[in-house]
């Protein structure tokens, strides 16, 4: 899995890369209660605002953490918001997509560097 | 975070792992690890006690009742002389123009008049209450005490287990109390829309108290977090936000706050700071007014939130005050003013949320009913 400064995690799937956000960062969020998912087939580049993600406390961005093309959304968190607290790096992923320049990955921080960063 | 002040349960606070943040020039718990959510439906099924000692407490007194009344009567456009003793009411000081300058609670306690303001106001009413009222009036902020309450279904089991007078206790009622071995007095009041007590007790025997309280395995702290979404569900206003200087009573729907005996035709009617103008705004009506608004899908609509009477183009007739999720409810919640035209109960219109419009539409207030005990 990597990981960015934004706090998403990237976990690769075949030529796909699943996205999400950590741990850390769903604890700082708090309860989530609304998650808007980008349309299936949007052709995104690196931070452009791909969700919209609402706590009890406050809205916030999640941008896109590579350059790609939005190929599958995990349409279940529109309706259960809440699966964003109780399991932010398995089954509340955001959005799967396709990278343009593969190469971007190597940018991101390993486990042990996104550790460090939010220590 | 320096120049900030602390109440008599901030380590208690700490010790919960509370998460502090500044609020008020006070550094208070937004949110306990129970979290917002799971705080609000506490409060809403068990009980939850909120620490609201950042407000001012006020002691008003001037030889008797009657004049202590009158007096504050110069200052808001409710009926203070008439309150019974031991008998608690909500009011506001308004200002020249009829605006809100804060809103706050009041207590008869004998011939003495118990003020709660609000934290961010308060050393302003306090100076507006000494300038307008002293010397015949001696205003005494009661620095050495915390204000602690307790709310929820379960609240009267919890502090009746340490007193039980406070069973007998109904809705506004205020009374001296003996919880366990600490001297209070309470009343049977809050901002949540649930049954429960506000209790004024020594600052040094705050935290003993509350633990004693907390003892129970069904009452937990709860932050500022869920107070504000409970208190919205509740269509209660937060000074600042909701009503502020800017807003008169009729467009702030605060009118059930006026007595009759202040109003037209009254006994005492006007005879307060900015009275022309807001018996003006009863007689002529007021282009604004503020409703509940209920967002009709899952997106919350906070604050600032610009209302519209279209889907496309139309006009913008309103502003959200305060809006964000609502546990109870299950979905958004806010409220804010409309155009009068559009402030009846039901009328479509749209939020605009991240350049979207969003269907709303206006809705009763509150959002959850009440659960005082009458």
């Amino acid at each position: 899995m990597k990981f960015t400064e934004e706090h998403e995690w990237l976990r690769v799937e075949g030529d796909e890369v699943v996205v999400g956000i950590t741990i850390h960062a769903a604890e700082q969020l708090g309860d989530v209660v609304f998650v808007e998912l980008p349309d299936e087939g949007t052709v995104v580049s690196k931070d452009d605002e791909v969700v919209v993600i609402e706590s009890v406390k406050a809205a916030s961005d999640i941008l896109a953490p590579v350059d790609g093309e939005i190929t599958e959304v995990n349409t279940p968190l529109t309706d259960n918001p809440s699966m964003v607290n109780d399991d932010p790096q398995g089954e509340a992923w955001f959005f799967k997509m396709k990278l343009s320049d593969p190469s971007q990955m190597d940018d991101l921080m390993d486990e042990a560097a996104y550790q460090k960063f939010i220590a | 975070m320096t120049d900030l002040k602390r109440t008599p349960l901030y380590d208690l606070h700490v010790e919960l792992r509370a998460k502090m943040v500044p609020f008020a020039g006070y550094e208070m718990p937004v949110q306990y690890p129970l979290g917002v959510m799971k705080e609000h439906q506490q409060t809403r099924e068990a009980a939850g006690i909120f620490d609201v000692s950042h407000m001012g407490q006020v002691i008003l007194s001037a030889g008797s009742w009657e004049s202590v009344a009158l007096a504050f009567e110069t200052l808001v456009p409710m009926d203070v002389l008439g309150l019974e003793d031991r008998r608690q009411r909500y009011g506001f000081f308004t200002n020249e123009a009829g605006g809100i300058d804060d809103d706050l609670m009041f207590a008869r306690r004998g011939d003495d008049l118990f003020v709660v303001v609000n934290a961010a106001c308060k050393d302003a009413d306090i100076a507006r209450m000494k300038s307008a009222l002293e010397p015949q009036v001696t205003v005494t902020e009661l620095t050495d005490r915390a204000l602690i309450a307790v709310q929820g279904p379960k609240a009267e089991a919890a502090v009746a287990a340490l007193d039980p007078a406070t069973g007998a206790m109904r809705f506004m009622d205020v009374r001296d109390l003996q919880l366990g071995d600490v001297a209070v007095w309470a009343s049977r009041s809050g901002y949540t829309g649930e049954d429960g007590y506000e209790i004024s007790v020594p600052a040094a025997q705050a935290a003993a108290m509350t633990q004693a309280l907390l003892a129970h395995d069904w009452v937990e702290m709860i932050g500022l977090g869920a107070r504000d979404s409970l208190r919205l569900e509740a269509g209660l206003c937060l000074y600042g936000h909701d009503i502020d200087a800017e807003t008169n009573p009729v467009e702030a729907s605060l009118l059930w706050a006026i007595q009759k005996v202040r109003r037209k035709d009254g006994d005492r009617a006007g005879g307060y700071v900015g009275a022309g103008a807001v018996l003006d705004a009863f007689a002529s009506g007021v282009s604004r007014k503020r409703v509940g608004l209920l967002p009709e899908g899952r997106a919350p609509m906070r604050e600032g939130v610009a209302v519209f009477d279209a889907a496309e183009g139309g006009q913008q007739v309103g502003t959200v005050t305060s809006g964000g999720f609502g546990p109870t409810v299950g979905g958004p919640v806010a409220m804010g003013y409309v155009g009068t035209e559009h402030a009846a109960v039901g009328t479509a219109l749209w939020g605009e949320v991240r350049g979207k419009r969003m269907p709303l539409h206006v809705a009763k207030l509150p959002f959850v009913a009440a659960n005082f005990k009458r």
